[in-house]
């Protein structure tokens, strides 16, 4: 009888955020649905009324079954009988029940059966389900692939896919292969024209597909022959009842273990295209990449959230040298810190979520009439944040997962090596987070012109640090002032030298410092509407200031020269 | 096959699953402000099979019928999120202080106003414990029923077909229509509230919490203007007058029951249950002492 949203006031917080009526009132067309539709809420209280109900509701699923369920689950798994995926009991559990909660298409419009809830209370949705079971948060944030079909499928093609998705059919993405993972545009996958039935074929293998059974799905192949690169690449949508695909294997992974990674095999298959050829990589794949990056950072703040009260709990009960654990300083550090990230990754979500949420409105909003010209600038500042702040988030919130849960088995001492507590879960789940949907690294590279070019520093100077905040945080602020300055001193001397080897080198350094500086800066903006997180800010903050300080350090010692002392130093 | 009507018994509850210090008053009453009030879980049980009926014969409908204070109109909404139709509420002052008896003369009373094919209820409310108020409905409907209802198996037109869950093993009977199913808390859990449903009927309201509404907020507040051009959004209500009822037995005086002394019980090792010795049964032990917090 539990409940994953009502239990934790931080993501209801996130409401009281002043975007949050630009956001609705531009989602509900000004709350003009109302007459047509009687789930449409009536004005912005009655909208977010209608949202945190149904958090309370998906919430209550996801503490009461779908958390229960995750151990079983995690030792049961997904098998392949004949071809195609057979889901663990509890999986099929899962989904019946969030399909009977209605939220399996959160954010499609009404006319497809959807709620039209914002890009937030989405996210806010995802990182319930995470917390619940991880692996089950990927099939359920798949459903950003019909999000996908209703941002570049024609109307005929969303007419017949979208109902679908919130009758509770599963999506997935396939793109990576055997020789095509972070480098997509290497993909062979081949989509052949056939001029007599005027249908595209493909044929060939997929990998590492999540859900790759789905009954839906976004493929992306090569439509152009004889092309080697992202301008022969288009993508299309298959429908399983076609049945000419097949599974050919499950792997067996580390954690996750109720989302089935597929092998997939296309014989023959017939797909639509979705939207212009060619534009498959270019264009549609990178906006799904976007939104899936953002889910996979919602999915590492709910193993955070997870991770962290299991550890909490632990500390507190576990008693050594007559007194519980959470009593000494090298636990209740740990613990306070895990916290202070907890609550700088979520903020740095949700202030993504809202970036992608006005942009995305806006390009829903110039498909239905030509946008005015301050909109227009809107959109497409909107969609610049969205593209520099999503990889920063990904990046903090996938890493700090790994160290949470890493930090939280630590507490549980040798118990937390035992598969009987649930924590081992955790750290096997939040592994992956910081690999796929683009590893760290990549994320970085995403992250990195964003900091070369000043686009960081930018809007932390316009918008972050005019914020005024109460005496007694002055100091904090100011340490985030340096932060900035420092950000912008060791960029201009990095970009001064312009050898690109070297800029690559430091760019996880650069883009760290810059995490560093925005967090503080949300957790230090979000104390300002709540005292609540006057202390993770405080934490925060400091921890990152001495986080900067290495760096920086280690940048102002190293020369162009270093770089070979490190190529020289890869012998066995 | 025609749509069948079934009407779900159910009743608004103090959560006393999760008692603390103060769940009871000095006096040795229960002390309702320091408990949630919430949907008696043995009536979900019940509304589930109601909507399990609805899902596999088209036409079916699940009406909600509720005796209580004016707030009981929330298991109603409730109901209504997780697929049910409607609901009546029964509400009047005539009617505070029933015991088992009254309360099932009045249910049947208001019964008599309503088509019902099937009558589901749950076993009992976690608040008394009496397991009696659904044979005495069916008793005064002169209904044939079942109970300790598991799972209805199979439908037809003029009889159900129903696996009783008893304490030696299960059952499978026979019963016609119209009939009275008290359903136990072994059966399957009731599905979701539904979002779409909650934003559709959120603002469902029954004629005195309209009232309610209107002197704390307003004429023009609380939405209330939803309730004049949808008029699925109002939930009936009945006092006293809308049912053919004697007086004499509704209410306290329709109560035989004293209560005579409240004692805090201390349960004794008489039940006993055997365990096999594997791993699901050793699972199932460890997982019912901690949902019943006797560890962990």
């Amino acid at each position: 009888m539990g409940n994953f949203y009502t239990d934790n006031q931080n993501i209801k917080f996130q409401f009281s955020h002043p975007l949050m009526e630009k956001i609705v009132t531009l989602k509900e067309r000004n709350f003009t649905q109302k007459e047509k539709f009687e789930d449409a809420p009536q004005d912005f209280a009655d909208a977010l009324d209608n949202y945190d109900k149904s958090l309370e509701i998906i919430g209550e699923v996801c503490a009461d079954v779908i958390h229960e369920n995750a151990e079983s689950v995690d030792e049961q798994g997904p098998k392949v009988v004949d071809g195609h995926v057979v889901y663990a009991d509890g999986t099929k559990q899962n989904l019946a029940m969030i399909n009977k909660t209605g939220m399996s298409s959160i954010s499609l419009p009404r006319m497809y059966g959807g709620l039209n809830f914002p890009i937030v209370p989405f996210i806010m949705a995802a990182e319930l389900v995470a917390r619940g079971d991880a692996g089950l948060s990927n099939l359920w944030s798949l459903q950003d692939c019909a999000e996908t079909l209703n941002d570049f499928a024609n109307e005929e093609q969303k007419a017949r896919y979208l109902p679908r998705v919130h009758a509770g059919e599963t999506c997935a993405m396939a793109l990576t292969e055997p020789d095509a993972g972070s480098d997509l545009q290497a993909v062979q996958l081949k989509a052949t024209y056939s001029e007599e039935d005027k249908t595209w074929y493909l044929n060939g293998v997929k990998r590492f597909i999540t859900n790759g059974d789905a009954h839906i799905s976004l493929v992306l192949a090569r439509s152009e022959e004889g092309t080697v690169d992202a301008r022969g690449l288009s993508m299309f949508v298959y429908d399983r009842n076609s049945n000419a695909m097949t599974v050919r294997r499950i792997e067996n992974k580390l954690g996750i273990k109720g989302s089935p990674t597929c092998e997939l095999v296309f014989k023959n298959a017939p797909v639509e295209l979705v939207g212009e050829r060619k534009l498959g990589l270019i264009k549609y794949v990178m906006a799904l990449m976007n939104a899936a990056r953002l889910g996979i950072g919602a999915q590492s703040v709910g193993i955070s959230e997870a991770a962290y009260r299991e550890g909490l709990k632990f500390a507190q009960e576990r008693k050594q040298f007559g007194k519980a654990i959470i009593e000494f300083p090298a636990v209740y550090e740990m613990l306070a810190n895990m916290k202070a990230k907890l609550d700088g990754i979520r903020s740095i979500l949700y202030e993504t979520a809202r970036f992608v949420d006005i942009y995305k409105i806006y390009y829903h909003i110039s498909l239905e009439r030509p946008l005015e010209k301050e909109e227009r600038n809107e959109m497409k500042e909107y969609e610049r944040l969205s593209n520099i702040f999503t990889p920063l988030t990904k990046l903090f919130a996938s890493e700090y997962a790994n160290e949470i849960s890493y930090d939280s088995l630590q507490i549980h001492g040798g118990s937390g090596y035992m598969k009987d507590y649930s924590i081992q879960r955790y750290v096997r789940d939040a592994r992956i987070t910081n690999i796929y949907e683009g590893t760290s690294q990549l994320q970085v590279v995403a992250a990195i012109r964003g900091v070369t070019t000043g686009q960081y520093v930018k809007y932390i100077r316009e918008v972050y640090e005019p914020v005024a905040v109460s005496a007694e945080q002055g100091q904090l602020k100011a340490i985030l002032k340096d932060s900035t300055d420092t950000l912008e001193s060791l960029t201009s001397s990095i970009n001064e030298l312009n050898t690109p080897e070297y800029t690559d080198f430091h760019a996880r350094r650069l883009v760290e410092i810059t995490g560093y500086t925005v967090i503080g800066y949300l957790l230090l903006l979000d104390s300002q509407r709540d005292a609540s997180y006057a202390k993770s800010a405080d934490l925060f903050i400091k921890y990152g200031q001495a986080k900067v300080a290495a760096h920086t350090a280690f940048i102002k010692n190293f020369n162009v020269e270093d770089l070979a002392k490190y190529k020289g130093n890869l012998k066995v | 096959m025609k749509g069948i009507k079934i009407v779900v018994l159910a009743k608004q509850v103090p959560d006393t699953r999760n008692v603390g210090k103060d769940a009871m008053k000095d006096d040795g009453t229960v002390n309702r402000a320091a408990l949630p009030a919430i949907f008696n879980p043995e009536d979900l049980n019940a509304l589930e099979q109601a909507l399990r009926i609805k899902d596999s014969v088209s036409g079916s409908t699940v009406h909600v019928v509720t005796m209580g204070p004016g707030r009981a109109a929330e298991i109603i909404r409730e109901a209504i999120y997780r697929g049910a139709d409607g609901g009546y509420l029964l509400s009047d002052r005539a009617f505070a202080g029933s015991d088992t008896l009254a309360t099932s003369y009045a249910l049947s009373c208001a019964l008599s106003n309503i088509e019902y094919d099937v009558i589901v209820c749950g076993r009992q409310a976690i608040d008394g414990d009496t397991a009696q108020v659904g044979p005495q409905v069916a008793e005064k409907l002169n209904l044939p029923q079942v109970t300790y209802a598991e799972e209805i198996l199979s439908i037809a037109t003029d009889k159900l077909t129903i696996r009783r869950r008893l304490e030696r093993g299960v059952e499978v009977v026979e019963c016609p229509l119209p009939a009275v199913i008290t359903v136990n808390g072994s059966a399957a859990a009731c599905r979701p509230r539904n979002a779409y449903r909650m934003m559709r009927y959120k603002y469902a309201k029954t004629p005195s919490e309209t009232q309610e509404a209107k002197t704390a907020n307003g004429e023009s507040a609380a939405y209330l203007y939803l309730l004049d051009s949808r008029p699925h959004l109002k939930i009936t209500e009945w006092n006293v007058t809308n049912i053919k009822s004697d007086a004499k037995d509704l209410g306290l005086s329709g109560s035989p029951t004293k209560v005579k002394n409240i004692e805090s019980v201390v349960f004794q090792a008489k039940e006993a249950k055997i365990l096999q010795p594997t791993d699901s049964d050793l699972d199932g032990l460890m997982k019912e002492l901690i949902a019943s917090h006797t560890i962990g």
